[in-house]
């Protein structure tokens, strides 16, 4: 996300750049209308289309086809993973799929229940996001009203630090060290659990909240700070009820990602969280997520073609779906709820 | 001297329970705080209608008075012991070519540099006799007394009415929010025109009636000085009227300060003009005297339009 937008950034200094060239030629003082010879030269005999530009067609045709490259991808796996997942449910109703409460396809007797891997990774995701949200949007408020230059250019570099670490790193560190450390709170913590997997994921999307909405609070124009400071607004003000309500979509966007992130999380909740289907409300119990039983799935023997493996494209599928549909929410919210600061 | 950066966070905060703050007895600047009572009581609320008279008495002395105010960027003079007075419900307009120091000076009245970094200031800025830089000042209360309109508009991206409410809400405002809006909106001169969508985006409005959005929503705060740094530079020439107008009807109530680029819009609505260059105040005089008679070859040769 912040790749592309630098990318997008960097297009656009170059686009800039170009025009900046180009006006600068023209405008250029050394060479201005008075001299013959350039006039001579920039005088163009015709406006009539002479040759086919075939470099210009070329490009044009090339990033067409990059373009297409990722809808294609896409395509094939909603194709593939509709394809599976019919299969799976000539088998299995959907009522069973969506309501069953036991979920332990690889062993006799199957049950097909999503519910306790969906609760999985409500609960990971959720205990991420409530540890995440608050100290990402204080992080992000500090780092774009507070921090000074010096501050703000040694802390956001370290954040995005945070963003680079392996999610396996994640999982280990909540293994050897998370728990542990919860063991002295919770002496029944078990090895795997909940807590620590939504501890390690919070850490692990903290740095993605804190620096996109960053970016969103940074991106709100300087003249309305001032204008609510010449109002007598005081620093705290200024920044809960101008920049953040302004800044708003950027920032629920952020959130919003983070938390499709979490949910998507496989690596550290697999090592931090176990591989226990499990309905329970409790943080401390090993349990276990979608993302998870499809690691367990791919890594184990299971047989190509059966039940059990069509059970991975129908799991990837809802998981596909939700992330969808929260991806939607982002959108609708956006659009609905900001206080739009750009008057066109 | 102090670096606004220190003071503005560090200063205890001129607390929101008396609005207006006139009537607050504990608020830090006690004696700023008395003596403009009696003059713009009357016209703004019911709620401080101190009605004593005698507003010829302040006439002798200026509400604000510049002392010897140097303004640095980094170790750049940006002005140059520049020293001037304001007086109280006169229009005093500051001009000059572009760079010349007048926003900078402008902005340090309500100390709007402080979110500048390395922005220095040394002498005196008084208002009522007391310095706006000394170190018990708090400069979020200096900014609820002494209003600034921007150059561009800047309304806030909500509504007509919040636009208003906002500054007399969080400084605790305790009369009727409605009829305050209403009233800060009949004062701007724009309230016949937004009267029946008080509840639309403020950006659905346009630039001129933004400006005197933003000037009502400065009003509402209810200020004893209304600074203005080009406040008609983006506006066409029927809004540029409307706002030359409205200045005319608030210079009874307010001590108003305009910084702007037009001669024209100088001559037409000061009473007092200054005419800086690079720094250094070249001339103040009466708005006419400057107009007329300059005193200085510069000044003439500026607002004759040879120059600048």
């Amino acid at each position: 996300m912040c790749n592309v937008q630098l990318e997008v950034n960097a297009l656009n200094s170059n686009k800039i750049a170009q025009y900046l060239m180009a006006k600068n030629q023209m405008t250029s003082p050394s060479n201005g209308p008075a001299d013959p010879l350039i006039n001579a030269s920039l005088a163009s005999p015709s406006i009539h289309r002479q040759k086919v530009r075939w470099g210009e067609c070329f490009i044009q045709f090339g990033l067409a086809i990059c373009a297409l490259i990722s809808l294609a991808t896409t395509a094939i796996i909603i194709f593939i993973l509709g394809k599976e997942s019919f299969g799976f449910f000539k088998s299995v109703s959907p009522a069973e799929f969506f309501l069953g409460s036991q979920w332990t396809p690889l062993f006799e007797p199957a049950a097909y229940g999503v519910l306790p891997l969906v609760w999985g990774t409500f609960l990971i995701t959720f205990g991420a996001a409530l540890i995440a949200i608050p100290l990402g949007l204080a992080s992000a408020i500090y780092l774009s009203e507070y921090a000074s230059r010096r501050t703000r250019s040694v802390l956001k570099p370290c954040l995005e630090l945070l963003a680079g670490i392996p999610t396996v790193v994640y999982g280990y560190l909540a293994l050897t060290f998370v728990t542990p450390l919860l063991r002295s709170i919770f002496p029944d913590l078990q090895v795997f659990n909940a807590l620590s997997g939504a501890i390690v994921v919070g850490i692990m999307i903290l740095p993605m909240i804190a620096t996109l909405s960053d970016n969103a609070l940074k991106a709100v124009p300087d003249i309305l700070r001032h204008g609510a400071y010449a109002l007598g607004a005081t620093s705290f003000e200024v920044t809960t009820k101008v920049v953040v309500p302004a800044g708003l979509s950027g920032v629920i966007a952020a959130f919003l990602l983070a938390i499709s992130r979490a949910i998507g999380e496989t690596m550290a909740v697999t090592l931090a969280a176990g591989a226990t289907p499990n309905l329970s409300l409790s943080f401390l119990e090993s349990i276990q997520t979608m993302t998870a039983y499809i690691v367990q799935v791919s890594l184990g023997d299971t047989p190509a073609g059966g039940i059990a493996y069509q059970t991975l494209f129908a799991v990837a599928a809802l998981l596909f779906l939700i992330t969808l549909a929260l991806n939607l929410l982002s959108q609708w919210i956006l659009n609905h709820y900001r206080e739009a600061y750009d008057q066109d | 001297m102090n670096t606004s950066e220190t003071n503005f966070t560090d200063m205890p905060n001129c607390s929101n329970k008396g609005f207006p703050p006139q009537v607050n007895p504990s608020a830090p600047m006690p004696n700023i705080t008395h003596c403009d009572t009696q003059a713009v009581g009357n016209e703004k609320t019911d709620g401080d209608a101190q009605t004593t008279g005698k507003p010829e008495a302040t006439e002798q002395q200026p509400l604000l008075q510049l002392k010897q105010v140097s303004i640095f960027y980094d170790n750049n003079a940006a002005v140059r012991k520049t020293s001037f007075p304001i007086p109280k419900h006169k229009i005093t307009a500051i001009i000059g070519p572009s760079g010349c120091g007048k926003s900078t000076l402008l902005r340090a009245i309500n100390r709007m540099n402080d979110f500048i970094p390395n922005v220095r200031l040394t002498g005196k800025i008084l208002y009522n006799n007391q310095d706006l830089y000394s170190k018990n000042v708090d400069p979020v209360a200096v900014r609820r007394r002494i209003g600034m309109v921007f150059q561009k508009p800047n309304p806030f991206p909500k509504s007509i009415y919040k636009n208003i409410a906002w500054g007399p809400g969080i400084n605790g405002y305790q009369g009727s929010m409605p009829e305050l809006v209403e009233q800060s909106l009949k004062q701007a001169a724009l309230w016949n025109e937004v009267k029946n969508r008080l509840h639309d985006s403020a950006l659905s409005l346009s630039g001129g009636q933004q400006q005197r959005l933003c000037i009502a929503r400065t009003l509402a705060m209810q200020p004893d000085i209304l600074l203005m740094d080009e406040p008609c530079s983006a506006l066409d020439p029927i809004s540029t009227a409307h706002i030359e107008d409205l200045l005319f009807k608030l210079k009874s109530n307010y001590t108003i300060v305009i910084v702007t680029h037009s001669m024209q819009q100088a001559a037409r609505i000061s009473d007092y003009t200054a005419f800086m260059e690079t720094g250094h105040l070249i001339e103040y005089g009466d708005t006419d005297q400057v107009f007329t008679l300059p005193k200085q070859k510069r000044t003439e040769e500026y607002v004759t339009g040879r120059f600048g």
